[in-house]
C-alpha cells in the first residue's frame, strides 16, 4: 500500500477494489443462496463476504471502508448470525418437533420438502452472517495498531 | 508391494502431508512455522476423508438427470465431504486464535524464535 | 417428551447465553457476569430434572432435527452422561458465581468477552457428553478448546505463551481425534456410537479398527493430559486467569475422561477392550505413572498454582488408572474420583484467586500465618480441600481413593495399591507444607501483635469456596448414597 496524502492507495487500486469487491459480493450472495442445493453454502458465502470487505479495507483504507462495515458492529452482527441458527432451532422446537426440526417451522403453509429449503436457507443466511461479521473482525483486530491506511 | 504403492497412492501423499506438518510443528523453532505446520497435518486429515470418500468411475455428488434415481454407486460419498466442511471452518478457527496469540506473545516479548522466547521470559 | 427437549436444551441455553452477552453488555458492566450465572443457573436446573428423570424412567435418546438415527445426530442422557452434565453445571455456577471481582479485577475492561468464552465453553463441554455420535463430539471438542484458549489466553503475555502451547498440543491431539474417527467410518460406515457397538458385535474388530481406537485414544488422552502428554497442563493452569484456571482445571480433563469411559466401555465392548486388547492395561500404566510423576513435581514447587496443577496431573492418574482397572470397584472410583475432584480442584483454585484478590502473592513461601486470622473462612476452606485431596476420612478424597484400592485388590494389582499408598503420602507432604505456613507461627512475634484486616468479607468470594469445602465433606459422609443411586446405574454391561 502506497502511502499518499489523498490516504489510501493508488487511484488504480482503488477503483479495482472497488469493481471487484461488488463482483465478490454478488457471487457470494449467489452461493449461500444455492448452498442446500449445489456446493456451497452459508461458510462459504460468509467467508467471500468477507472477502469482499476486506479487499475494501485493503484498497481505500479504514476511513473510507469504515461507512461500508463499521468495525464496532462486528460482534453483535456475529452474534445476530448465531441466534438467527439457534432461533430456528428453538422455534421448531416451541412449534412441537425436535430442535432444527425443519417440517415444524412457523413459516406460511407449505409442504414439507419447502419447510427444509426454506429453514435451512434461514439458517445458512444466518451462518453467513456470522462467519463474514468474525472474519472481518479478525482482520480488524489484527490490524488495530497499525497506522490507518 | 508395488501394488500397495501403486493402489493406494492418494493414502501415501496424505501420510507424507501428516509428516511434514508434524515435523514442523515439533522441529521448527519459529512460532509461525508451527502454526503453518499445524495447518499442513490438518489439511492431511481433511485430505484423507476426501480421498476415503471417492469411488471409482463415480461423478460428483450432484443430481444428475442422466443417471437414475436409485443408483447411488455412481455417485461418490457426499459425508466425508460435508464433514471436512466443519473441519474446515475448525482449522480456519484455529489458524486465528493462534495468530491472536502469536500477536499478544510479539506485542509483549518481540520475539517469534521460541529459544529466544525461553530467555526472555525467564 | 418434553424432557427430551430438555437435554438439548442444556447445550442450546449455554450458547443462547453466550451470543446473548455481546448484544446486552453495553448496559452495565455487572450485565456478563449476571447473565453468565444465570444461564448456569438455568442449565443446572434443567440438567438436575434430566438426572432424575433418567434415573426413574431410563434413558432419553433425542435425534437433532428430527432425523433418526443413524443417519442423523442423536443426543443420549443416561446415567452416565446425566451424571456428567449435572456437575458441568454445578461447578459452572459456583465458579462463575465466585468470578465476579477476580474477572474484573485481573481482566479490567474485557470481561464481556471473558464471559462469552466461558459460555461456550460450557456449552461444548455439554455437547461432548450429551452426544452420541463420534463426529458430532469433535465438533464441541473443537468449540470447547477454541473458547477454552481465548479464555485461558486472555490475560498475561505468559498466559499466552502458555495458550500457544496448549493450543498446539490440543489441535494435534484433536486432528488424531478426528483420524481416528474417519478410520473408523471407513471400517464401519457409521459415526453413531450405539451403531458403532452394534456393528462391531457382529462383524468383531479388525486391524483398521483397532488403529483407529488408538488414534482416538491418545487424541483424548491428550486433552486428558495423560502421563507422557501432560506436558501443557502445568504451564497453563499456573498463568492463566484465576477464574478461568477455576473452571477449566474441574472440567476440562474430566469431561475428556468421560470421552474415554464412554469409548472403551460403551462403544467398545468392555470384555473386548480389557482382556482382547491391551487399552485398559496400557491406561493404567500410565495412570499410575501420571500419579507418581504428578506428585513428586508437585511437591518441587514454589508457586501455589503451578503446585495445584500438577497435583492435577495426580489426580488426572487416578482417574486413569480406574478406568484402566477395569472391575467394578475400579469404575465406581474413577467416576467418584472425577465428582470429588471436580469438587476439591474448583475450591482450592477459587482460594488461590482470592489470595489474589486480597492483594497476596502466589508464591507459598509468601503466605503466613496472619491468614488465619485475616482470611479465616478461606483458609478453613482450602484446610478442609486438601485433606480430601490428601485422602483422609470423613472427607470425600478418602472414599475415591479407597474403591480404587479395592479395585487394585480386587486384580492382585500390588504395585497400584503401592502407587495409590504412596501418593497419598506424597500429596500429603506437599498439602501440608502450605497448611503449616497457614496455621503454625514462625517466631515472628512482632507480626503476631500487627492489627489485621480482615479481607474475607465479601459473600460472593467467600460463599462458594465455604460452599465447595461443605460439600466435600457432605459427598464424604454421604458417599454409600452417591454411589448406590447415581454410579451404580451407569456401570457398563458385564461389571
Amino acid at each position: 500500500m502506497i502511502p499518499d496524502e489523498s490516504a489510501g492507495s493508488s487511484l488504480i487500486v482503488r477503483v479495482t477494489c472497488r469493481i471487484v469487491a461488488r463482483l465478490i459480493q454478488i457471487f457470494a450472495l449467489y452461493v449461500i443462496f444455492h448452498g442446500h442445493y449445489s456446493p456451497g453454502g452459508g461458510f462459504q458465502g460468509g467467508a467471500l463476504l468477507a472477502t469482499a470487505i476486506i479487499l475494501l479495507r485493503l484498497g481505500e483504507g479504514l476511513r473510507r471502508s469504515r461507512r461500508e462495515f463499521n468495525p464496532e458492529w462486528a460482534m453483535p452482527l456475529g452474534a445476530v448470525g448465531v441466534l438467527i441458527y439457534a432461533g430456528v432451532g428453538m422455534a421448531d422446537l416451541l412449534a412441537g418437533g425436535n430442535f432444527l426440526q425443519y417440517e415444524y417451522t412457523p413459516l406460511p403453509e407449505m409442504n414439507a420438502a419447502q419447510m427444509h429449503y426454506w429453514g435451512i436457507l434461514i439458517v445458512e443466511i444466518g451462518v453467513g452472517l456470522a462467519v463474514m461479521s468474525v472474519l472481518v473482525a479478525i482482520f480488524d483486530r489484527l490490524l488495530e495498531g497499525q497506522n490507518d491506511d | 508391494m508395488i501394488e500397495l504403492i501403486d493402489d493406494y497412492y492418494a493414502y501415501w501423499f496424505c501420510f507424507l502431508l501428516l509428516t511434514i506438518g508434524l515435523y514442523g510443528v515439533i522441529v521448527k523453532r519459529n512460532l509461525v512455522k508451527k502454526v503453518i505446520g499445524l495447518s499442513i497435518f490438518q489439511s492431511a486429515i481433511i485430505l484423507f476423508f476426501i480421498i476415503a470418500a471417492y469411488k471409482d468411475d463415480s461423478t460428483v455428488p450432484i443430481l444428475d438427470p442422466r443417471i437414475e434415481v436409485t443408483n447411488a454407486d455412481a455417485y461418490i460419498n457426499p459425508l466425508p465431504h460435508t464433514l471436512m466442511l466443519t473441519a474446515i471452518v475448525v482449522g480456519v478457527a484455529t489458524l486465528g486464535v493462534a495468530f491472536a496469540l502469536l500477536i499478544r506473545i510479539y506485542g509483549k516479548y518481540a520475539t517469534l524464535d521460541e529459544d529466544t522466547l525461553m530467555e526472555r521470559m525467564k | 417428551m418434553i424432557l427430551g427437549h430438555l437435554a438439548v436444551l442444556s447445550i442450546v441455553f449455554f450458547f443462547f447465553g453466550a451470543v446473548i452477552i455481546p448484544l446486552v453488555s453495553r448496559l452495565g458492566t455487572w450485565v456478563p457476569h449476571a447473565v453468565a450465572v444465570a444461564t448456569s443457573a438455568i442449565v443446572f436446573v434443567i440438567n438436575a430434572t434430566n438426572l432424575g428423570y433418567v434415573l426413574s424412567q431410563g434413558t432419553i435418546r433425542y435425534a437433532v432435527g428430527g432425523w433418526q438415527p443413524p443417519i442423523g445426530i442423536e443426543l443420549v442422557l443416561d446415567p452416565l452422561s446425566s451424571f456428567f452434565v449435572l456437575l458441568l453445571g454445578g461447578i459452572a455456577v459456583v465458579v462463575l458465581w465466585h468470578s465476579r471481582y477476580p474477572a474484573a479485577a485481573e481482566l479490567p475492561g474485557r470481561t464481556a468477552p471473558f464471559y462469552s468464552a466461558t459460555l461456550l465453553m460450557l456449552g461444548a463441554f455439554s455437547g461432548i457428553v450429551l452426544t452420541g455420535d463420534l463426529f458430532n463430539l469433535y465438533v464441541f471438542l473443537e468449540i470447547a478448546a477454541l473458547a477454552g484458549y481465548a479464555l485461558l489466553g486472555g490475560g498475561s503475555a505468559r498466559a499466552a505463551v502458555a495458550t500457544f502451547r496448549y493450543l498446539i498440543f490440543g489441535t494435534i491431539g484433536a486432528s488424531f481425534y478426528l483420524l481416528g474417527v474417519g478410520l473408523i467410518y471407513m471400517g464401519t460406515g457409521t459415526l453413531n456410537m450405539a451403531d458403532l457397538s452394534a456393528i462391531m458385535a457382529v462383524t468383531g474388530v479388525e486391524p483398521l479398527l483397532v488403529i483407529g481406537f488408538v488414534f482416538i485414544i491418545t487424541g483424548v488422552g491428550l486433552k486428558m493430559a495423560l502421563f507422557p502428554l501432560h506436558l501443557w497442563l502445568p504451564d497453563v493452569y499456573a498463568s492463566a486467569v484465576s477464574s478461568g484456571t477455576a473452571l477449566v482445571a474441574p472440567l476440562g480433563t474430566k469431561v475428556a475422561a468421560y470421552i474415554l469411559i464412554r469409548i472403551l466401555y460403551f462403544v467398545l465392548n468392555p470384555d473386548l477392550s480389557r482382556f482382547q486388547l491391551p487399552f485398559t492395561q496400557v491406561l493404567g500404566i500410565l495412570g499410575a505413572a501420571g500419579i507418581i510423576w504428578g506428585s513428586i513435581m508437585a511437591i518441587a514447587q514454589k508457586d501455589m498454582k503451578r503446585m495445584l496443577a500438577y497435583s492435577s496431573v495426580a489426580q488426572i492418574g487416578y482417574i486413569a488408572l480406574g478406568i484402566g482397572l477395569g472391575n467394578t470397584y475400579g469404575f465406581i472410583g474413577a467416576v467418584l474420583h472425577t465428582l470429588n475432584h471436580a469438587c476439591m480442584k474448583a475450591c482450592l483454585f477459587l482460594v488461590s484467586g482470592n489470595l489474589l484478590a486480597a492483594g497476596r502473592s502466589q508464591s507459598i513461601d509468601a503466605l503466613d500465618h496472619s491468614l488465619r486470622k485475616s482470611m479465616p473462612w478461606t483458609s478453613l476452606s482450602f484446610t478442609i480441600a486438601a485433606l480430601s485431596m490428601i485422602g483422609l476420612p470423613p472427607t470425600a478424597g478418602f472414599f475415591s481413593k479407597w474403591y480404587l484400592l479395592l479395585g487394585s485388590i480386587e486384580n492382585s494389582a500390588w504395585i497400584y495399591v503401592l502407587v495409590i499408598v504412596a501418593s497419598s503420602l506424597l500429596n500429603a507432604v506437599y498439602f501440608f507444607r502450605v497448611i503449616e505456613r497457614l496455621y503454625l507461627p514462625r517466631g515472628d512475634v512482632a507480626a503476631e501483635e500487627a492489627p489485621v484486616v480482615v479481607a474475607d468479607n465479601r459473600p460472593s468470594l467467600v460463599a462458594p469456596v465455604v460452599f465447595l469445602a461443605l460439600l466435600l465433606v457432605v459427598l464424604g459422609l454421604g458417599n454409600v448414597i452417591v454411589v448406590r443411586q447415581l454410579i451404580q446405574p451407569m456401570l457398563p454391561a458385564g461389571f
